[in-house]
């Protein structure tokens, strides 16, 4: 490809399969979209997916989305770059979409060149990275240690433009990716057809959320025009609009620095960047800085955690609402009785309270003079090692958890539990493990290619 | 003194990443920012105090152009863990409204 002054890319959805909508798709091809480009990961909503590699939204979501796409996409002959498939980018989210894509791909009767990307890293290479002193922690994290690595369920590096550019370049008509930084997904067409990397990068950061960067993020996606100085983002959507606010407004949006943004490859530094509104709709940005350096992904890892089994009551009684803070103390000790008598001496476990309406979020004792709450919720949360565990210290913990008296001597309350039966088996809890970078000689080094053939299920080596 | 439900027309907090949480402090204008842009409540020590972070790594950035304070700080626990109770953290910045502000720097 030649560069031609000016690159278009359109962002219709900033989580593939949150609903990407029609009028969005044919706002792009008539905008002369040179691709389109949608992020499908985030860790935002936790660790259970990386720790899973299953992905946040159902199949069905994703395919209406996809299927969106790739019928633009058969009309405009332009690539579809998918990052981070199945919300975590782990190789069994890429497969997952991979299987998805042709589908599609079968009963449109099309036959797509479909790249896979897959980096996904075992624990012996990252062992081996950190052995070679090439993984360094980031803030707040310690030095990696062989111990984290192991607990990982799953690991993946993100990855930055390269693969992807280079997939198109090979030919693919559809690049779909394991784990990548958000900005880069949108960045890779721009930069492969010579745009400025400063405003290539500084526009996939603007767009990585769709629509969270318009006036009204509800209505719709975004589309960019990336030049050699300068871009410019709009939205998709006819009623919607960007504005210079709306726009600088989102360099603050889910980052811990809002002037410099660590990417695979460089630092983009928006320290400069002026925003400007060049119609009632559109935003023209020039000012930003890519700065190169020596090329580093962020790893992401998930481990297991404990079980969980949760019970919930509901308290309107005014003597307990007055009570708040010592009742629960008398009642957290009470139900470790109980708890203790019901599974034995030497279980391990955690038994947690936690009232709503009250202190819930923040768990801890309001000031002096709040108001009472006409009612609280308590959620009772036992933590171990097992299901079985868990749920043992629930039962044992039945009775007194609703039916404590606020004092001695009184006829035992009920409490309002809503369920039976009243205990929930909600499962394991995960954790993030890795905080940390992996320096890499080349952008590929630790991402592995495939081809899919529609016409042929079967995968290229390296998958 | 002020409290910062007075002086600022919207406080946010939200995940950034896993590990940190940031939060954005919005003045209406820029005298009312420039007043409190540098105020000690708004400090480390603070969100040490109320969130359990390190002082030492909390990050405070100015924004001139927006009227915006943003300050930024790793979570005492990393997100989603079984002691969880905030996911996104987005509800952390409201325990910050009632601090007071506009004591001498």
């Amino acid at each position: 490809m030649t560069h031609s002054g000016e690159t278009t890319v359109a962002v219709p959805t900033g989580a593939l399969g949150s609903g990407i909508r029609a009028a969005d798709m044919k706002a792009a091809l008539a905008a002369g979209a040179h691709a389109f480009a949608v992020d499908a990961g985030s860790t935002d909503s936790g660790p259970s997916y990386l720790a899973r590699a299953v992905s946040k939204y159902t199949r069905e979501a994703v395919k209406r989305d996809l299927a969106l796409l790739m019928e633009a996409q058969v009309k405009a002959q332009i690539p579809l770059l998918i990052g981070s498939c199945g919300t975590s980018g782990t190789d069994a989210g890429v497969d997952w979409t991979r299987d998805i894509v042709l589908e599609i791909a079968a009963e449109l009767g099309w036959s797509p060149r479909v790249a896979l990307l897959y980096s996904e890293q075992s624990r012996a290479a990252i062992k081996h990275k950190n052995a070679a002193g090439r993984v360094r922690p980031l803030a707040p994290a310690a030095p990696l240690t062989d111990a984290d690595v192991d607990a990982c369920e799953h690991i993946v590096a993100l990855m930055g433009p390269e693969p992807y550019a280079a997939a198109v370049r090979a030919g693919a008509q559809i690049v779909l990716g394991g784990r990548t930084t958000d900005t880069a997904v949108i960045a890779a067409v721009p930069l492969l057809r010579g745009a400025g990397t400063g405003p290539a990068w500084h526009a996939g950061k603007i767009a990585e959320c769709g629509g969270q960067c318009t006036v009204n993020p509800l209505d719709g996606g975004v589309l960019i025009r990336v030049r050699v100085d300068d871009f410019t983002v709009e939205p998709l959507s006819e009623s919607n609009a960007c504005d210079p606010h709306s726009v600088a407004m989102h360099m603050l949006y889910e980052n811990s620095d809002p002037f410099r943004l660590i990417e695979p490859g460089g630092v983009l530094d928006v320290t400069g960047a002026r925003y400007a509104a060049i119609d009632r709709r559109t935003v023209r940005v020039a000012g930003s800085r890519f700065d190169p350096a020596p090329y580093t992904m962020k790893l992401e890892g998930a481990a297991n955690g404990p079980f969980q089994t949760i019970m919930i009551v509901g308290i309107a009684d005014p003597a307990v609402l007055g009570d708040l803070d010592a009742f629960a103390e008398r009642w957290t000790a009470v139900l470790y009785d109980r708890a203790r008598y019901g599974v034995g001496d030497d279980a391990e476990f955690d038994i947690s309270l936690r009232l709503y309406g009250w202190n819930g979020v923040s768990g801890r004792t309001p000031s002096p003079g709040t108001p009472l709450p006409p009612e609280v919720g308590v959620l009772f949360v036992a933590t171990a090692a097992t299901q079985a565990l868990a749920t043992a210290v629930a039962k044992a913990c039945n009775a007194a958890f609703f039916h404590y008296p606020v004092k001695a001597g009184i006829e035992l309350p009920s409490y309002a539990f809503p369920f039976s039966p009243a205990e929930i088996e909600r499962g394991r809890a995960y954790r993030f493990v890795l905080n940390h970078v992996v320096e890499v000689d080349d952008p590929a080094e630790l991402v592995r290619v495939a081809w899919a053939e529609p016409s042929r299920r079967e995968v290229a080596a390296g998958a | 003194m002020p409290k910062l439900r007075d002086v600022a027309t919207h406080v946010r907090s939200k995940n950034a990443g896993p590990f940190w949480v940031t939060v954005d402090v919005f003045f209406a204008d820029d005298r009312t920012y420039r007043t409190y842009r540098d105020d000690p409540a708004l400090g480390a020590a603070t969100f040490a105090r109320m969130f359990g972070t390190d002082a030492a790594q909390v990050k405070r950035f100015p924004l001139d152009a927006l009227n915006v304070v943003k300050i930024s700080y790793p979570r005492p626990h990393p997100q989603g863990g079984a002691v969880e109770r905030d996911m996104h953290a987005g509800q952390q910045a409201h325990y910050l409204l009632d601090l007071e502000l506009g004591s001498p720097i």
